[in-house]
């Protein structure tokens, strides 16, 4: 039975992977299927037609998402995380081989780009202002949940208490803040960038900035393992680093 | 073998191959885990509440969708008036548009940056991130399935009993509520049933327009698929929790309404 579920789970992603098709042709060149986290969507968007060895086709969600995916047996090429986390799990669960750091980012309040009710992080936890954050399990969410652990009790209470969305991947947070539904949120440095005009961000307390590190690694058995291995190889030292830092990212933390 | 009787195999190993494809995925749900997992993960917090949430909200949904849908379908069954036929099509509109395109153009109608969101601001009313907002969803997504099914069933009406109604001195108010529901009731049940079980699994409108917290707008197919990240056989408890609810919907309208319910006044559609 569970064979049959995931045989299910795999047709959905195939369904869902024949409207992201770019239509090109495919040559003699492997088909590359990445599963990446929503916050890489423009930094990969931009590598993958200058990915050479391969014709990419990406499968953006919350890396949470993708994950569970993986588990139910979906396989995708490429796994990248927005944390470290998911990866060494399936890592240990023999579903993917070694992950590979390969970016670094930084967690910022964002907001509206005409703020109205926030300027600070003082301000979050003000009567009346509504906050849309990832939910727990997502890594935005995750992170979003480790700096406020590390304010004084009062200051997190009401902070979590103007809570009024927990949303499934950054997307749906960035469109809760640009259609002014939300007054702020936490985000990643990059997708303010990616949403310029639309929403500004605030920076962190230093102290208080978590530790963003993004992780890819070839899911095992995949049909394109060797075109991965060098995709990821690319995005530590390559083209795809070069889209990275274009799009914001900073090199993963420590290196 | 001649034509003839292999058009009959055909007829039949479709079906076979339509209800094997149609009850898998369902039924999967059901023996993927055994019944203790699914009992002892709705003993979860925020399960039952989810659950809960999505009865309510669907109930005042269907509630506002029957008071507000059978009069405008009887309008639009009885009258030949002009722009009928766009009426009809801009009723029918929100069953083609994707859940999710239904969600932002509610933000975009009465989000707080809307065409309306000042003057609702005005008034008091919110939506977004509220439980009144999974309503407003709801009733978007949801009340073409009943309109469309009521006008049918008002349609399918014997032209003749109305007449007498009429002859008899009846005005159209007493004709109408008289006559015309009780007769066509076993359609509009049909179609409250729809409604409310397209209601009861909307799932993108809600997030983009309503968004998602637990106890004000995460409505079950939203909690199933938080769960599904984080814990898969929650996600199928609260799945076949639903799957159940569903289907109890289902039959109970067939029960109360005849066997026919279902499939006859969309038939003559």
């Amino acid at each position: 039975m569970r064979r049959l579920l995931a045989a299910t789970a795999a047709l959905a992603a195939l369904v869902a992977g024949c409207g992201s098709d770019d239509g090109s042709r495919p040559g003699d060149r492997p088909r590359l299927t990445v599963s990446a986290a929503t916050s890489l969507t423009s930094a990969f968007e931009s590598y993958g037609p200058r990915f050479a060895p391969a014709i990419v086709r990406f499968n953006f969600a919350g890396s949470d998402e993708l994950a569970a995916q993986i588990r139910q047996g979906v396989k995708p090429d490429v796994y990248a995380a927005a944390n470290t986390k998911l990866p060494d799990q399936l890592f240990e669960e023999g579903l993917v081989e070694k992950p590979v750091r390969f970016a670094g980012n930084r967690l910022v309040i964002v907001v509206p780009a005409d703020p109205e009710d926030v300027s600070s992080l003082a301000d979050l936890g003000r009567d009346g202002v509504q906050l849309a954050i990832g939910a727990e399990g997502v890594p935005v969410g995750d992170y979003t949940l480790e700096v406020v652990g590390r304010l004084p009790p009062s200051q997190r209470r009401s902070i979590l208490a103007n809570v009024r969305s927990e949303e499934p991947d950054v997307g749906g947070v960035v469109g809760k803040l640009t259609q002014g539904a939300a007054d702020a949120g936490f985000l990643y440095i990059t997708d303010v960038k990616a949403a310029e005009r639309q929403v500004r961000a605030i920076e962190l307390p230093r102290e208080l900035q978590p530790n963003v590190e993004y992780a890819a690694a070839v899911v095992r058995g995949a049909k394109e393992a060797p075109a991965g291995r060098e995709f990821i190889e690319d995005l530590v030292d390559g083209v795809g680093r070069d889209a990275m830092r274009d799009a914001g990212f900073g090199p993963p933390p420590g290196r | 073998m001649t034509a003839s009787r292999l058009f009959p195999l055909a007829l039949v190993a479709s079906l076979g191959v339509a209800l094997a494809f149609l009850t898998l995925p369902l039924l999967a749900i059901f023996l993927e885990s055994s019944p203790g997992e699914l009992l002892a993960s709705l003993g979860e917090p925020g399960a039952l509440d989810a659950l809960g949430l999505s009865l309510q909200t669907t109930g005042v949904a269907l509630a506002l969708i029957v008071a507000l849908g059978t009069p405008a379908a009887w309008l639009l069954a009885t009258r030949r008036f002009r722009g009928r036929a766009l009426a009809v099509t801009l009723v029918e509109l929100p069953l083609v548009v994707p859940p999710a395109v239904a969600g932002i153009g509610l933000l975009a109608a009465v989000g707080p940056q809307g065409l309306l969101g000042p003057a609702l601001e005005r008034a008091g009313l919110e939506l977004v991130f509220q439980t009144a907002g999974v309503v407003v969803a709801l009733t978007f997504v949801a009340s073409p399935f009943y309109i469309r099914q009521a006008q049918a069933a008002f349609a399918a009406l014997d032209p003749e009993l109305l007449e007498a109604s009429r002859t008899l001195g009846a005005s159209e108010a007493r004709t109408f509520a008289r006559i015309a529901v009780p007769n066509a009731l076993p359609g509009l049940v049909a179609g409250g049933a729809l409604a409310w079980g397209r209601a009861l699994g909307e799932f993108g409108a809600t997030l983009v327009f309503a968004g998602s917290l637990s106890g004000v707008t995460q409505t079950a197919p939203l909690a199933i698929y938080e769960r599904f990240s984080n814990d898969f056989t929650a996600a199928l408890a609260l799945s076949a929790m639903l799957v159940a609810v569903s289907g109890a919907i289902l039959l109970g309208v067939k029960l109360v309404s005849g066997p026919g319910a279902l499939g006859g006044a969309g038939a003559r559609g």
